[in-house]
């Protein structure tokens, strides 16, 4: 079998690999040689793993596993000095590796301005997870700050996750507006606006002298003398080809390693792929030219003819909230025309470029909904003559009435080449084949066609490809925009509302550029709940935006009465409450249920009787049960201890701490709890939100259950020895999920969507989990107090009707 | 027209509602703005449902029981749902409210 080396295993090396095993397992003898002491992980989601959306983990794209089974021998931590090309072999600090065909893969390296000062600890480049992970280092201490030389798509995604860690950010760029490559003017300010609304500065114009610091950096120095405090100088200022092994080895090497149309280099055993290739002069900074290489060397190794071509590339910023868009040629011209459309309220800008009747370029901020039609036609070279006028509102407003506005009836519109992933070159002939062949989720087209599986930023156009296709068959599985009010998920929301601190839901619509005047009812309660969970003190909760059920304080039935159920904590109750509780049962003529929760219902309330009922309960000590919350409902108890022949711990009094503890609180779902007091389980501990089993040496706390619509089994989370480590672990887990859930996740899902590691990792550094404690405890100081109580000293009137004009004399 | 004071403008939270007995039935009241208003049946064109006890979200209301969305202005049904509710003429003056007792009267009769 034929020997196949590769030195580097990176994104293009990485995709190549992918190609030659899948045609033909057993071709080669491969072996990869990789600096980093890792294989194959997608680079370009580092910037989420940066801003802490995204882990490490989740973006491997070849393991360990992936390389054993698929009999790929690999070097990795070992960096390759040269080659020695008469006896062909590859040489390692004191290793050989013999090779029959060779490939260069290894990337490029961060170009580092030489200003003085450029070599001091602190001064990092980013290329790779160790810049990553010092970065999120300096970040974790306090009052950090940050300086990013270098305001274009690196420097800018680096300096958004660095803010969203609580750094001070400065940006300096040496042009007169940000992204100067690959957008113009306009768009640039609206940028930097952006950025500068999350509490980045940024710095244009900006010309650094040096880098300053007492054995490690402490300050940058621009030429203007403006000092800037730094404890980490971050250089995105460009990236150089990394070619030094080409030069070593005596193959032809210009700016990069020249290579011809079949990735070969002057030496015809060796080849190169990806960014340390130059190919007719062109060098290379984005992965999608890089995978057509990779397709290219791969069937060039296996003996199908295939050409490289280049095609035309487009940008996006991977920074949540800042949509932009660029492609093409946007420079003005005499022969050029410009149509631009501005909406200043929603901070949209596009800008098409037009030359000979053809676009040949696009900018677009805040609204890039149709930037792919926009590139396909670019691409294209469509004549755009006949709809002039109203190109530039996008593909909704050509062509039939019926299509207006239908974001699917474009999808349904698009030729099958237009090109739907722009990383990996899926076009939607491509896709519409893999849902033919059975892929009927986006995770299978994923896996078919690779499309959304680098950047993922064309995720929403993939699964509308689905939505075409299989109509009701199609069941998204992925995060879809919160409501029609908005193209932000939930967990952008979120994310965005912390960032940029919004405090009311007219801060939320104005500042996330919602496209309806205040929301509707599936976003609003969603936001309410969002902002009353991130800004407890300052955000006054909004009734308006709640479910009839949350407003009233009681459950609505089907004939519009009510029911109504008291809370009894931990299911105990005494004879004095139930009499109280049947003297209501009978004044407001009640249905009366035993619930599933332990506990008793009264159903049939009249709306304007509720005050008087809650009054009746709180007067015998009662308080609202909350049976009709995105909140907590209930623990179930088992006798334990107290009675039970078998129990080993007080789990009846420790459920009643537990729901004295947490009652009152909003989740983004409900909330069931039990304490079960030994393993026999007899409160059904292990299929709730949260569950406790009590043992002889403690407590065994277990989360995620769910016994509703899915039936699912808790997973442990830790066991503790005392009643106190309970309280701080499940108080800490619960404002964790109070914290960071989307709204009508029960905690089950939630977990699935995190991980549970994620969520152990948080709550086993000590400082988190009294951080996340205490959040806590501040929330409740506002939220723990009975609403029914509440509601009949302040709001009694508002359960009566406005009028009773019934008495009036019909005129 | 015979306009009758059913109360204060104030007494109705900005997206919020309260009801008026009437002859009619049950009259909702919507506040939408600082000073819009709308009055409708509070009966549910689908099954009945209190409509003053749905979101109010512009000049729309949302049923509690199963999410049909009506208009406030002209009472239709939104959406794929077909259906109406009615409408009745009431106005802002001073801060107070006044709605039409004549309009609803004669759908009474
Ligand atoms: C009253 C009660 C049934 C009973 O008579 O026993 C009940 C009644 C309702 N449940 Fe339940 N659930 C009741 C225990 C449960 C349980 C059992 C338990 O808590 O141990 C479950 C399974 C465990 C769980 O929560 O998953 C349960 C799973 C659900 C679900 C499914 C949730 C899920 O995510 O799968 C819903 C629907 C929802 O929440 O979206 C639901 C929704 C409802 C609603 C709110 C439906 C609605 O929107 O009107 C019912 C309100 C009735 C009312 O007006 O009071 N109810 N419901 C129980 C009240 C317990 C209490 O004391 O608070
Ligand atoms: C943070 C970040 C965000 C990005 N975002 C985007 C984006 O949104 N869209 C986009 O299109 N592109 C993006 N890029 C660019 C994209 O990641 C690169 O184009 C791509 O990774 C290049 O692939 P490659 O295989 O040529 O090199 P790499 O992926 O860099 O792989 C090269 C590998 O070779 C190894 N190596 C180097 N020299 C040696 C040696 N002598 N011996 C052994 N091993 C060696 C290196 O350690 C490295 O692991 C981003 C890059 C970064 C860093
Ligand atoms: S769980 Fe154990 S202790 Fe509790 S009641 Fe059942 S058998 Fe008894
Ligand atoms: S009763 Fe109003 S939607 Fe069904």
């Amino acid at each position: 079998m034929q020997k196949l080396v590769i030195i580097g295993a990176g994104m293009a090396s990485g995709r190549t690999l992918e190609h030659i095993v899948e045609a033909s397992p057993d071709a080669f003898d491969i072996t990869i040689i990789n600096a980093e002491p890792r294989g194959n992980y997608n680079r370009i989601m580092l910037s989420p793993v940066l801003a802490g959306e995204r882990s490490y983990e989740e973006i491997i794209t070849h393991d360990d596993d992936w390389y054993a089974s698929h009999n790929i021998a690999t070097r990795f931590g070992k960096t390759v000095t040269s080659v020695d090309r008469d006896r062909k072999v590859v040489i390692i600090a004191n290793e050989e590796v013999s090779y029959d065909k060779l490939i260069i893969a290894t990337g490029s390296t961060p170009f580092i301005i030489p200003v003085p000062g450029h070599d001091l600890p602190g001064v990092i480049g980013y290329r790779d997870l160790e810049d990553t992970n010092a970065m999120i280092d300096a970040a974790a201490k306090a009052e950090a700050c940050a300086v990013v030389i270098g305001g274009g798509l690196l420097g800018l995604e680096a300096a958004a996750g660095l803010r969203m860690r609580g750094m001070e950010v400065t940006v300096l760029h040496n042009d007169g507006h940000l992204m100067n490559r690959q957008l113009d003017e306009a768009a640039g300010y609206l940028l930097q606006t952006d950025l500068e609304k999350r509490g980045i500065t940024v710095m244009t114009n900006a010309n650094t002298q040096q880098i300053a610091g007492d054995g490690k950096v402490e300050k940058v120095v621009l030429e203007d003398g403006t000092e800037i405090p730094a404890n980490i100088v971050l250089m995105t200022a460009g990236i150089r080809p990394a070619a030094s092994i080409g030069q070593a080895t005596g193959i032809k090497v210009g700016r990069a390693i020249e290579v011809d149309h079949q990735m070969r280099t002057s030496d015809p055993d060796i080849f190169a792929v990806g960014e340390c290739v130059e190919f007719e002069s062109n060098i290379f900074g984005l992965v999608a030219p890089l995978y057509d290489q990779a397709k290219v060397l791969a069937n060039t190794l296996l003996g199908i003819e295939d050409s490289f071509k280049i095609r035309e590339l487009s940008t996006k910023l991977k920074v949540t909230g800042c949509d932009l868009f660029s492609a093409g040629d946007f420079a003005e011209g005499d022969a050029r025309e410009d149509i631009v459309f501005r909406d200043p309220k929603r901070r949209v800008y596009k800008r098409l470029v037009i030359e000979n009747d053809r676009l040949i370029g696009a900018v677009m901020y805040g609204d890039t909904a149709d930037s792919n039609w926009f590139f396909g036609m670019i691409k294209d070279g469509t004549n755009i003559e006949s709809m002039r006028e109203t190109l530039i509102f996008g593909p909704a407003f050509q062509g039939g009435s019926a299509s207006q506005m239908d974001p699917l009836a474009a999808v349904a519109a698009l030729p099958l080449e237009a090109e739907i992933c722009g990383c990996n070159g899926v076009c939607k002939g491509d896709i519409t084949q893999a849902i033919e062949a059975g892929a009927h989720t986006l995770d299978d087209v994923r896996a078919k066609t690779k499309a959304s599986a680098s950047c993922g930023t064309c995720t929403g156009l993939v699964e509308q490809v689905l939505a075409v296709s299989l109509g009701d068959r199609f069941e998204v599985s992925a995060e879809k925009p919160v409501c029609k009010c908005t193209d932000l998920t939930h967990e952008d929301v979120r994310r965005l509302i912390k960032a940029q601190k919004l405090k009311s839901q007219p801060a939320v619509w104005q500042e996330l550029a919602w496209k309806t005047p205040n929301g509707c009812p599936s976003c609003r309660p969603a936001i309410n709940y969002y902002l009353l969970a991130d800004w407890p003190l300052e955000y006054q909760d909004d009734l308006q935006s709640r479910f009839v059920n949350e407003r009233n304080h009681a459950n609505i039935q089907k004939d519009g009465t009510y029911s109504v159920v008291p809370r009894m904590w931990g299911g105990i109750t005494t004879a004095d409450e139930l009499i109280a509780i049947a003297t209501a049962a009978k004044r407001f003529d009640a249905t009366v249920k035993v619930t599933g929760g332990q506990r008793i219902d009264l159903l049939g309330i009249k709306k304007e009787d509720l005050p008087l009922i809650w009054s009746d309960l709180n007067n015998a000590g009662m308080v609202s049960g909350h049976a009709y919350t995105k909140g907590l409902r209930t623990v179930k108890t088992c006798v334990g201890t107290d009675w039970c022949r078998f129990g080993t711990q007080d789990s009846t009094g420790l459920g009643i701490k537990l729901e004295k503890k947490l009652w009152g609180s909003w989740t983004p779902h409900k909330l069931k709890l039990a304490v079960s007091g030994c393993p026999r389980n007899c409160s059904e501990a292990t299929c709730k939100d949260i569950g406790i089993i009590c043992v002889d040496s403690g407590y065994q706390i277990s989360v995620g259950g769910a016994a509703g619509m899915d039936l699912k089994k808790t997973e442990a989370l830790v066991d503790v020895a005392t009643e106190a480590e309970v309280d701080e672990w499940v108080t800490a887990f619960v404002q964790l999920y109070r914290e960071n859930g989307k709204y009508l996740d029960r905690i089950y899902k939630w977990v699935s969507k995190v991980g549970l590691d994620w969520i152990k990792e948080e709550l086993s550094d000590p400082q988190r989990r009294m951080e996340l404690f205490d959040n806590f405890a501040i929330s409740q100081s506002v939220y723990q107090k009975d609403p029914w109580a509440d509601h009949v000293s302040n709001r009694a009137n508002q359960y009566e009707p406005l009028a009773d004009l019934t008495m009036e004399a019909v005129t | 027209m015979s306009w009758t004071d059913i109360g204060e403008l104030g007494a109705i939270p900005i997206r919020g509602s309260r009801i008026v007995k009437t002859n009619a039935g049950c009259i909702a009241i919507f506040r939408t703005t600082e000073t819009e208003v709308f009055a409708t049946s509070n009966k549910c064109a689908h099954k009945g449902g209190p409509l003053s006890e749905g979101i109010v979200h512009d000049r729309k209301i949302t049923c509690p029981l199963h999410n049909w969305v009506f208009s406030l202005e002209t009472g239709e049904a939104q959406g794929a749902d077909v259906g109406r509710i009615k409408t009745y003429p009431v106005k802002i003056k001073n801060n107070r409210l006044l709605l039409d007792l004549d309009a609803i009267n004669a759908s009474a009769a």
